[in-house]
């Protein structure tokens, strides 16, 4: 059985617009528009789409917190919504632009405070606290009030409260928003760890696409509530035509943009001096020679496929090139 | 990372000791959150302070030179103010506005994805709340008031227990209510109008500005059976001062029994309407 099962789950909601002075027309809105998902134990899932896409939805629906309109979900083998308070004891969660935490205490006081929350044995509690205080480097403000952290600093006591009870699956929504340098490795690193033990599946929704690339074997990308892709990064790239790229820097800028057969021209840049072909047919080597003959070459390099691009195009036309 | 995940099936059977450890656990961390706004709690004091002295003069005005009013002498009314001056902060009448506030933000969801009943673990935490109210903001009144008023001593002994627990339904009566106005940003996001005829309509039908019995016998009977208001103040402060004989108090202290119970099971029948219909906003 998988972990994570959603079946034709929908989620309209109603607005209210104004239509004239003063009348109001109900006006329904899908978010989130029969998505059909399996997620096994141990996956790290990445969930990804453009804003208003219907990620955040489809969490909330699968922790309780959203009521599906239509379809069904199961998570733990539980329902989300019927039994919630009993599924809050196997799921871990954390929102990036919420916090879990208590404002006022200090993260040592949330923490015991969660243990008896969780009902988890002390025992454990203390296994888990130490692994994480050492993962995450939490001693330092362990006895700080929470309202006073930096963002990375609360970043970590909420993954750290998300996982003392031992959850089955990890459901992370935007961990690495608004996060320096730094704290974002700190993060992907922890997670990577996680998902290498393999008994926690994650689930992960992000705009930055390196928290992906990083941690999540599988891809799932959504948009205006479908799923319009599901499978590995290369899958996505394989299947959207993502390209490898030659740039070539120029002695001289050319009259025109050369017309070199399977790799056109992408780019022109530095005052035409740069040129950014696109892999097609050609090879490396034939876009080389073309060149050779067109111009002095100063320097090639080769530029892999960006997941960025394919998924920006992806956002711009799902249609299109699905 | 083997300590950190999930190896042990956590417990599910309901457990009434764990379920009280929990509350419990919630309760104190509540005393705590409250206990770290140090300069709050004297700031309030000190207001309580003045406005006890101004509420006491008037009263007294009232009773005039006969020295009784609505069946309180000048003694009785004077422990009616200061007593209630401080229990004004325990049962906190006003200002909280902690759950409408997370509804309209959207941080009401990190509340859902507890293993604990929100309505449970809000008045857990506002019993802690209450607990740290009554030793840094109870405690101040009561005892500023009898250097410059005479005030009224129990002469029952069942009076103070009797009061502790009217006092503790006071707070379990006047969280429902909030909890309800609070949960009224479910449907309207903007809570400023419930909260306002809140605040005049507690104030008012609770005995804050005057006791009931100030009211024609008949309204005072209305409001007292008829609406959970006087159990917020007027019963426990009327229990304290001995208005009424003890089989009275006793069916007074059963009424907010009663309220409590009901407004409970009314904010979880709400709790469970409005997480329907949720919306969590900010996405």
């Amino acid at each position: 059985m998988s972990v994570i099962e959603m079946d034709g789950l929908r989620k309209e909601f109603t607005v209210r617009v104004r239509a004239g002075r003063l009348r109001r027309e109900k006006r329904t809105v899908t978010a989130v528009d029969g998505v059909d998902l399996r997620v096994e134990r141990g996956e790290m899932l990445g969930y990804i789409g453009p804003n208003g896409a219907g990620k955040s939805t489809t969490l909330k629906m699968l922790t309780g917190v959203l009521m599906p309109s239509a379809g069904r979900a199961r998570v733990c083998g539980l329902r989300p919504v019927a039994d919630r308070t009993r599924l809050a004891l196997r799921i871990g969660v954390v929102f990036g632009q919420r916090s879990q935490l208590w404002w006022d205490l200090p993260l040592r006081d949330s923490f015991a405070l969660l243990r008896h929350v969780y009902r988890v044995p002390p025992g454990e509690h203390a296994a888990r606290l130490a692994r994480c205080r050492s993962l995450l480097d939490l001693d330092e403000f362990l006895d700080t009030p929470v309202r006073q952290l930096s963002l990375g600093q609360r970043m970590r006591g909420e993954l750290t409260a998300a996982l003392l009870h031992g959850p089955e699956v990890l459901f992370l929504d935007e961990p690495t928003i608004g996060l320096d340098v730094v704290s974002k490795q700190a993060v992907r690193g922890f997670l990577a760890e996680l998902g290498r033990a393999g008994d926690t599946t994650l689930v992960l929704t992000t705009h930055d696409l390196a928290d992906i690339e990083r941690l999540c074997r599988r891809l799932v990308v959504i948009d205006h509530g479908r799923v319009v892709h599901d499978g590995s990064i290369a899958a996505l790239h394989s299947r959207y035509g993502s390209r490898r790229m030659v740039v070539a820097e120029l002695d001289a800028a050319l009259p025109a943009p050369p017309e070199l057969p399977g790799a056109p021209v992408q780019r022109v840049e530095a005052d035409g001096r740069r040129l950014v072909f696109a892999l097609e047919s050609a090879s490396v080597a034939e876009v080389v020679a073309g060149l050779a003959g067109l111009a002095t070459l100063r320097d090639i390099s080769i530029v892999e496929p960006d997941i960025e691009e394919v998924v920006a195009r992806l956002y711009r036309a799902p249609a299109e090139v699905g | 990372m083997g300590s950190v995940t999930a190896t042990v099936a956590p417990p599910t059977d309901p457990n009434v000791t764990r379920w009280f450890r929990t509350f419990g656990a919630i309760a104190a961390s509540g005393f705590r959150r409250h206990a770290t706004y140090g300069q709050a709690a004297v700031a309030g004091v000190v207001t309580n302070t003045v406005f006890g002295f101004l509420r006491c003069y008037i009263f007294l005005a009232v009773a005039g030179a006969a020295g009784t009013v609505a069946g309180y002498d000048r003694a009785q009314l004077g422990t009616f103010v200061w007593a209630g001056q401080g229990l004004l902060a325990v049962i906190a009448i006003w200002g909280w506005t902690e759950l409408a506030d997370r509804i309209r933000t959207g941080e009401i969801a990190a509340d859902l994805l507890r293993p604990v009943h929100p309505v449970t673990s809000y008045l857990a935490t506002d019993l802690g709340r209450a607990g740290f109210a009554s030793l840094a903001r109870l405690l101040p009144p009561v005892v500023i008031g009898p250097f410059f008023f005479e005030v009224y001593l129990p002469r029952h002994w069942a009076t103070l227990p009797l009061f502790g627990l009217s006092v503790l339904l006071a707070v379990v009566v006047c969280f429902g209510c909030r909890y309800l106005v609070n949960a009224s940003a479910y449907w309207l996001q903007d809570v400023r109008g419930p909260m306002i005829l809140w605040t005049l309509g507690s104030g008012v039908l609770a005995g804050l500005y005057f006791p009931l019995g100030f009211l024609p016998g008949w309204l005072e009977a209305t409001l007292r059976y008829a609406t959970p208001f006087p159990s917020l103040l007027q019963v426990p402060l009327d229990v304290l001062v001995e208005r009424e004989p003890m089989p009275t108090e006793l069916g007074l202290v059963g009424l907010q029994v009663g309220w409590a119970v009901l407004l409970l099971a009314l904010c979880r029948l709400v709790q469970r309407r409005a997480e329907h219909r949720l919306v969590v906003q900010g996405g």
